[in-house]
């Protein structure tokens, strides 16, 4: 009960801290239409290298969901920046010295990324939709879980990494150093089946891909259900284990203290 | 709970921080105790291990796990708060404390008013009750005009008057601040040196206080400990540590350190001067009446043909305890008690 209220209160001051800067609410959507229209106009004309994706889909629709899961994996991954700042602050101290739950402050801060996440990939649904790109619209709330397990997955590892480096440069290297790499070995922006052979196998054991794969076979018009599922419950897994570690994390802290 | 209890039940306590390259022993068999509804003062320099003590006791820390051939269980010492233990039952702890750390506890992007609900609704108070609750401290420290601006617009003092009133959101049984003043200038330190006392005498509650400050001290706590690398070198009322110093110290700034060891041969023969120490090229000496005995020390040297640099009188401060319990002196910014006054 207290867990859920503690859930809600800190995720209602996550959403005010977000809409206070108004620059930073306006990159959030404007971040990925740049990737989205940059990469749409870049490669547009791969779909035509034969064994690219389905034929008949076009390059805008193939990336539409490899874009949707950047911005969820990229966004969250700054969800530690707040944890470094209440802990340089001595905002974190107080709320660990409170009867606060650990697991509702884990929780309020993977809630608020997702909804910043889901309200992005919609964003950038509609755009593609305006630019010609064309979805099964069954698929979109399917694509939308993808999107909350994968935000999920990298904004706990990010509050992990937060509360074990407590420095932001850290934080960012290390974010950076694993989601750009991730982002580049997956079939976001490139049939992975086109890539080198090794590209291919190591996309399957990448979390990010699992969510693309799961969301653009959620969004196409023959959707292999059985691969979205197994996809989204891999990611959910994970999701799992990593606010467990993330949660755990605070017990580092509390002992390097 | 019996109120014989002690609000706070520090003792044998250690705490080791171990990095690679050194081990830094910050708490040395610290023993503590407040009881209830009274104001302790920790006083002693940087690094003394105040924060530390804090830290464990606010449950933000651990002590030393226990050693080879303690009995299971036991820590490096034991430290109890509102009569839970610190270690396993920390969450009893948490119900009932305020934590002021030494920065601020609000954030800078919400306003006063969200920043005091928010940690009353974590301490469990219903919306309502909250809501009232904020209002009402907001009101006792003088922030109610400024209710609903980010706490980044707020000046030094207004923070941290803010800071204090979130740890008495949920009118916790202890309060800890740490450092509550450092950093304020001395207008705003005596405007909450006001608040803190009147608080302290309505509430009952019991009030831990960090400080660098004798005169913090000597200004709101019942009993003071005195610590120094980890242990309490000496405790008592702040009347009763300033009274183990008789008089003011004497401080005299020689060219050189052969200068002031020759003063310090000259100085002993000097009627009325007591506990001659050199430090440096800075003579430093006690004596009953110290307006009276300088003008007579300056003469000696003078005809002693040893330059005076600087010479001051000072009352008994957080300095001269200390240096008068460990033998050496601290830098901890108290140095304004002392009057300088050039030669």
């Amino acid at each position: 009960m207290s867990a859920l209220t503690h859930t809600a209160m800190l995720t209602a001051r996550a959403q005010r801290s977000t809409m206070r800067v108004p620059v930073f609410a306006v990159m959030q959507i404007v971040q990925p239409l740049i990737w989205l229209l940059l990469f749409g106009q870049l490669f547009t004309s791969v779909v035509e290298i034969p064994g690219f994706a389905t034929p008949g889909t076009t390059y805008l629709e193939f990336i539409t969901p490899g874009v949707v899961m950047m911005t969820a994996m990229f966004g969250a991954a700054w969800a530690g920046t707040g944890i470094v700042e209440d802990s340089e602050r001595g905002v974190m101290d107080h709320l660990l010295a409170s009867p606060a739950s650990r697991v509702a402050i884990q929780v309020s801060s993977l809630v608020w990324y997702s909804v910043v996440a889901a309200a992005q990939a919609l964003v950038v649904l509609a755009v593609a939709w305006l630019r010609g790109a064309r979805f099964d619209v069954a698929g979109i709330p399917v694509m939308l879980l993808g999107v909350v397990l994968l935000t999920c997955v990298f904004a706990a590892m990010s509050n992990a990494v937060a509360l074990l480096t407590r420095q932001q440069q850290a934080l960012i290297g290390i974010s950076q150093g694993l989601t750009i790499p991730l982002m580049f070995l997956s079939s976001a922006v490139m049939d992975t089946r086109l890539s080198a052979g090794w590209v291919e196998a190591a996309a399957r054991f990448n979390p990010f891909d699992w969510a693309v794969v799961a969301g653009r076979q959620a969004l196409s018009a023959t959707p292999d259900w059985g691969l979205v599922w197994g996809r989204l419950a891999l990611l959910a897994a994970l999701a799992v284990v990593m606010t467990a570690l993330a949660t755990s994390a605070f017990r580092a802290y509390r002992r390097a203290a | 709970m019996p109120t014989t209890t002690p609000a706070i039940d520090v003792a044998a306590l250690t705490k080791t921080y171990r990095s690679r390259h050194r081990t830094v022993r910050a708490l040395d068999g610290l023993d503590l105790r407040a009881d209830a509804g009274t104001v302790l003062g920790l006083l002693g320099p940087n690094g003394a291990g105040k924060s530390t003590t804090v830290r464990i006791l606010a449950t933000l820390a651990l002590p030393d796990p226990p050693a080879h051939g303690d009995r299971p269980g036991a820590r490096g010492g034991t430290a109890r708060v509102a009569g839970f233990d610190v270690v396993r039952e920390a969450a009893s702890v948490r119900r009932r404390i305020g934590y002021v750390s030494q920065r601020p506890v609000t954030r800078a992007m919400d306003t006063s008013r969200e920043n005091l609900e928010l940690a009353g609704r974590l301490h469990g108070l219903g919306h309502r009750e909250a809501r009232a609750r904020a209002a009402e401290l907001l009101d006792v420290f003088g922030l109610a005009g400024s209710a609903d601006r980010l706490v980044r617009t707020y000046s030094g003092g207004m923070a941290r008057k803010l800071d204090v009133a979130v740890g008495l959101m949920h009118s916790p049984a202890v309060l800890f601040l740490d450092e509550p003043t450092t950093g304020l200038d001395p207008e705003a330190r005596a405007e909450l040196w006001a608040e803190l006392s009147s608080l302290a005498q309505a509430s009952g509650m019991t009030v831990l206080l960090t400080t660098h400050y004798l005169d913090e001290a000597d200004r709101l706590a019942d009993q003071v400990v005195i610590i120094d690398h980890g242990r309490a070198v000496t405790s008592g009322t702040p009347d009763q540590l300033k009274d183990q110093l008789h008089g003011d110290g004497l401080t005299v700034d020689l060219a050189s350190a052969e200068a002031a060891t020759a003063a310090a041969r000259i100085a002993a023969d000097v009627a009325g001067l007591r506990e001659i120490t050199v430090d440096g090229s800075r003579l430093r000496a006690r004596a009953t009446a110290g307006a009276s005995v300088i003008p007579t020390l300056l003469g000696v040297l003078d005809a002693a043909g040893l330059p005076v640099l600087a010479a001051g009188i000072a009352r008994p401060s957080l300095d001269d305890v200390y240096l008068h319990h460990t033998g050496h002196a601290f830098d901890a910014g108290n140095g304004q008690a002392r009057q300088e006054v050039a030669a």
